[in-house]
């Protein structure tokens, strides 16, 4: 018997009391689909201020002004990360950009920032979402640089969690954002500031 | 209408002011008021303990003795949690399948406050206790049972009596059946909180619904001389004119 | 070999040493009062609470009850997504899988995301032994490696230290395994983290394979997810080449939607907030975006037996927020060493005893009874589990256990109890001597509490530990039942 057989012949010898003729199905579970409900101009504020609360800095501007709102939000950052498939349209004057096409772990913790856009924004827990599709980079690249600065266009918002997991693939990986990298573990204080990138700043369009 | 009344085997044997002044309370109210001549205790410090065989024979001796009253009424959450959600346990255990049924058409049970405010519905009982009170919301009466604000607003309509909050009033005071003696030193550790919080409120007088938790809280006050007298619940409102401000000071405390 | 909780006390022997540690107490009262305001604040916010509450305890049981269907599955998900599957029956299986994946990359370190399942297993000490470093690269679990500490919690486990107490351990210890601390160092929170930052950042840089668990564990999709704050397990989960992730069978959940109930209660029941800093799904391997290697290990080790226990099978559906802890009164005055165990608190006392068996060991034996059962746990718990039930469940597992060896003191108290108190006429004659020997002590000057009533001080054993501290009223000289057939009866 391998480890396999051993630990589903458990699984199975424990679950005696289950009646062989009940299904999943059976067990029956409550709960409330996602909303289909329109955001309103409250949301998109309800979002702002929700990014804020994690101490990330959010600024919002209208289309036109992207790349001029961009500009001094990267003063500190000599050298800019992008991800090689960002829109061209997003590579704001200043720092020398470097694209990653699968650049070396310690290239990554050599840049100061990293330029992303992202998958959506949830409103109630003032979360980003990327997906690692077109525009926000592998993985890493949003993690090892220390400045983190994420475009999210305000059609890109939904509601909730319940909202935001259904429109989202399974398939791909994905990494939750809320504010910049923080700890509770000395005290259960909250302070901002470990692994990931110290400073996050959301750029919210529209 | 006509309720067994349990006093509840601490009551009985160490506290009987609190489970007189059920009776005197009931009464005032227009309830003809028995007591049960068989019961003794609900089982609970042996199911609390792990003791379920010890359990069965109490249970049947409950069950004999509550059947054919309209209505149960124990001053205590404590019991009266054990009464609603633990027989059933206890009787499965005996394998006897009279006794599950026994359990399931015994009569309602409810804890004193449930019946003055639910039953009775009343919450100004007609008491006055012209003293400072605060008071402890025990675990069992807020979490098992939910009495809610039920005793709050008992207490609050009785005339003359002085309310103050108790911080961190929904903490457990560390009595716990077994626990405060299996675990002295938590259980003490805990309490010690509590009646640091109760001296906190200034209050004279600190009031529960369960005798079990005021012995463990009392005890420890007691020992402090911290001068704060404990006394369960029916006992305020059994209170009035004439009796609260002279009997209650030397009577029924703990 | 680091610290150890093989041949812990009892509880009530470890307790009574934790209560009497001052600054314990108070880094523990102030931890946990912090987290508890927290929690209540941001689950206020959420008016369906209580229907997550039921769609996280249903969606665990649905799960559990068809747990062999949902492992097939999720084994057929990771193994098209590119991730090998392994099985441990136990923790040696468990740690021998990942010990023999490290070899075969040749690596003589692995970067370790906070796991509490791979503390359980002891996988430290097993990689240890096979010389193989395992850094820890959570900031608590930092602080208990490199103090040669033991867990205290399952979120926190270095809540009994306090800022302080950080401070120096890592001006000690840091230089000894790797960067050292800044010697100017002082005890402000953000600096602790920044030094943490900079003494982990050449280890994930450098790490070929990683271990990690998993919160969750999707059985339609093969996603894992692991919910962290600090960034250090996207480093571990992202960087290495070689990814191995332990995951107990009690984490599964059948679909991806699932994961929303899940996502909403767990950041608020754990550390209070609306949304944890960093979530990471993933599924098998992705081209050119991390790990190229991945390994899952479904771990049984204890849980098909809490499985098996019909009463108890729900403490499966345990989500590690640790709400259980941060609230229960006991935990926060005997702090989580106390349990002798990775899992403490109301949690750790009914899961140890289940996934280790009772009746064998006196300090599991003693856990379900290390509660006031006030229920509070229960009321925190998001996913429902009432874990005062369980616990007394347990008791009388312990009890059954015992029944036929010589009978302990508590045995005959209970015994001689049941006997007399099944007969109203043998309670009345038991009451009425106590009465009478009331009656006896009341002639020796007792002492008045508040309200007049007689009472004891201190009495010698067995009567110690009750009037330690407390006193003992005098029984009165006429019971309620004498006085209910005397006059009560005919009163008005």
């Amino acid at each position: 018997m391998t480890a396999r057989d051993v630990v589903l012949a458990r699984v199975r010898r424990a679950l005696r009391d289950v009646p062989p003729e009940e299904t999943p199905a059976d067990v029956e579970v409550v709960r409330s689909g996602p909303s289909t409900a329109p955001l309103t101009p409250g949301h998109v504020e309800l979002f702002a201020e929700r990014v804020a609360q994690y101490r990330a800095r959010v600024v919002r501007c209208v289309p036109d002004d992207l790349v001029a709102t961009l500009v001094p939000l990267l003063e500190d950052v000599s050298t800019l990360l992008v991800p090689f498939d960002l829109p061209r349209g997003l590579r704001p004057a200043g720092p020398r950009h470097i694209e990653d096409r699968q650049l070396p772990t310690g290239e990554l913790d050599a840049v100061d920032g990293v330029l992303t856009t992202a998958r959506l924004g949830i409103v109630e827990t003032g979360t980003i979402v990327l997906d690692h599709g077109p525009g926000q980079g592998r993985r890493a690249a949003t993690l090892v640089p220390d400045i983190h600065v994420c475009v999210l266009w305000a059609d890109q918002l939904v509601a909730g969690v319940p909202e935001a997991i259904v429109n989202l693939d399974p398939t791909r990986p994905h990494t939750w954002i809320s504010g910049p990298s923080a700890t509770s573990d000395i005290e259960l204080e909250r302070v901002e500031g470990v692994h990931g990138p110290r400073t996050l700043r959301v750029v919210l369009v529209g | 209408m006509t309720v067994g009344l349990l006093p509840t085997c601490l009551n009985d044997a160490l506290f009987p002011e609190a489970a007189k002044a059920v009776v005197h309370l009931l009464r005032r109210l227009g309830v003809v008021v028995d007591v049960p001549g068989r019961q003794t205790c609900c089982g609970q410090p042996m199911i609390n303990s792990g003791y379920l065989d010890e359990a069965v024979p109490l249970l049947r001796n409950h069950l004999a003795a509550v059947a054919g009253y309209e209505a149960i009424v124990v001053p205590s959450g404590s019991c009266a949690g054990s009464i609603r959600h633990q027989h059933r346990l206890v009787a499965q255990r005996s394998g006897d399948p009279a006794l599950v049924r026994a359990v399931e058409q015994a009569p309602p049970v409810h804890d004193l406050s449930e019946f003055l405010v639910d039953v009775l519905d009343v919450v100004d009982v007609g008491a006055y206790f012209p003293h400072s009170v605060t008071y402890h919301p025990t675990c069992h009466s807020l979490r098992v049972l939910g009495v809610g604000d039920r005793p709050t607003r008992l207490l609050q309509a009785v005339r003359g009596l002085r309310w103050t909050d108790l911080p961190a009033a929904e903490e457990c005071c560390g009595f716990g059946g077994t626990f405060a003696v299996k675990n002295p030193d938590t259980s003490i550790a805990m309490g010690s909180d509590k009646a640091r919080h109760v001296q906190e409120t200034g209050a004279e007088v600190l009031v529960a619904g369960d005798s079990s938790c005021l012995m463990h809280i009392g005890g420890l006050l007691g020992r402090q001389r911290a001068g704060v007298r404990v006394m369960h619940l029916a006992e305020v409102l059994a209170s009035t004119e004439g009796l609260a401000s002279t009997e209650g000071r030397a009577g029924p405390a703990r | 070999m680091s610290a150890t909780f093989v041949g812990m006390p009892t509880f009530p022997v470890a307790a009574g040493t934790a209560l009497a540690d001052s600054q314990l107490r108070r880094n523990l009262a102030h931890a946990t009062s912090t987290i508890r305001t927290k929690r209540a604040e941001v689950v206020r916010e959420v008016d369906a609470w209580e229907q997550l509450r039921v769609a996280g305890a249903t969606l665990k049981d649905r799960t559990l009850r068809h747990l062999d269907v949902y492992l097939e599955q999720l084994e057929t998900a990771l193994t098209a997504a590119g991730a090998t599957v392994h099985w441990a029956r136990d923790a040696d299986e468990a740690n021998r899988i990942v010990v023999d994946i490290a070899r075969l990359h040749g690596t003589d370190e692995v970067v370790k995301v906070k796991s509490m399942t791979t503390a359980e297993i002891g996988l430290n000490d097993a990689l240890e032994a096979a010389g193989i470093h395992a850094w820890e690269t959570d900031l608590a679990e930092l602080i208990v490696q490199l103090g040669d500490d033991l867990p205290s919690h399952i979120l926190v486990p270095a809540i009994h230290r306090n800022r302080a107490e950080i401070r120096e351990i890592f001006l000690r210890e840091m230089e000894r395994v790797g960067r050292p601390a800044p010697a100017d160092l002082t005890d402000a929170p953000l600096e602790l983290a920044a030094a943490a930052r900079d003494h982990l950042r050449e280890k994930f840089l450098r790490a070929r394979v990683a271990v990690s668990g998993a919160n969750f564990a999707v059985a339609e999709t093969g996603t894992l997810a692991v919910v962290e704050s600090e960034g250090n397990g996207r480093m571990c989960l992202t960087l290495p080449e070689v990814l191995i992730s332990i995951v107990g069978i009690e984490k599964l959940l059948p679909t991806w939607a699932d994961l929303d109930v899940f996502l909403q209660t767990l950041p608020r029941s754990s550390t209070g907030e609306r949304m944890n800093p960093y979530t990471s799904l993933w599924s098998g391997v992705t081209p050119g975006d991390g790990p190229q290697q991945v390994h899952v290990v479904l771990l049984d080790n204890g849980r098909t037996d809490v499985l098996a226990d019909t009463v108890g099978r729900q403490a499966l559906r345990c989500i590690r927020c640790s709400a259980c802890l941060n609230i229960c009164p006991v935990y926060e005055r005997t702090g989580g060493h106390s349990y002798g165990s990775v899992y403490p608190g109301p949690i750790g006392a009914i899961l140890n005893p289940m996934m280790r068996g009772v009746g064998q060991d006196a300090q599991l034996d003693a856990l379900p009874y290390a509660s006031s059962l006030c229920g509070a746990c229960f009321d925190v718990c998001p996913v429902r589990i009432d874990i005062p039930e369980v616990l007394v469940h347990l008791r009388t597992k312990v009890v059954d256990a015992h029944r036929g060896r010589r009978p302990t003191p508590q045995d005959l108290v209970m015994r001689a109890a049941s006997w007399t108190l099944a007969s109203s006429a043998r309670t009345a004659r038991s009451t009425r001597l106590a009465g009478l020997a009331a009656r006896v002590l009341s002639r020796r000057g007792l002492r008045s509490a508040p309200g007049g009533r007689r009472v004891l001080g201190a009495l010698p054993r067995p009567a110690a530990g009750w009037s330690g501290a407390r006193d003992v009223p005098l029984p009165p000289a006429e019971s309620f039942r004498s006085w209910w057939s005397r006059a009560g009866r005919d009163a008005r």
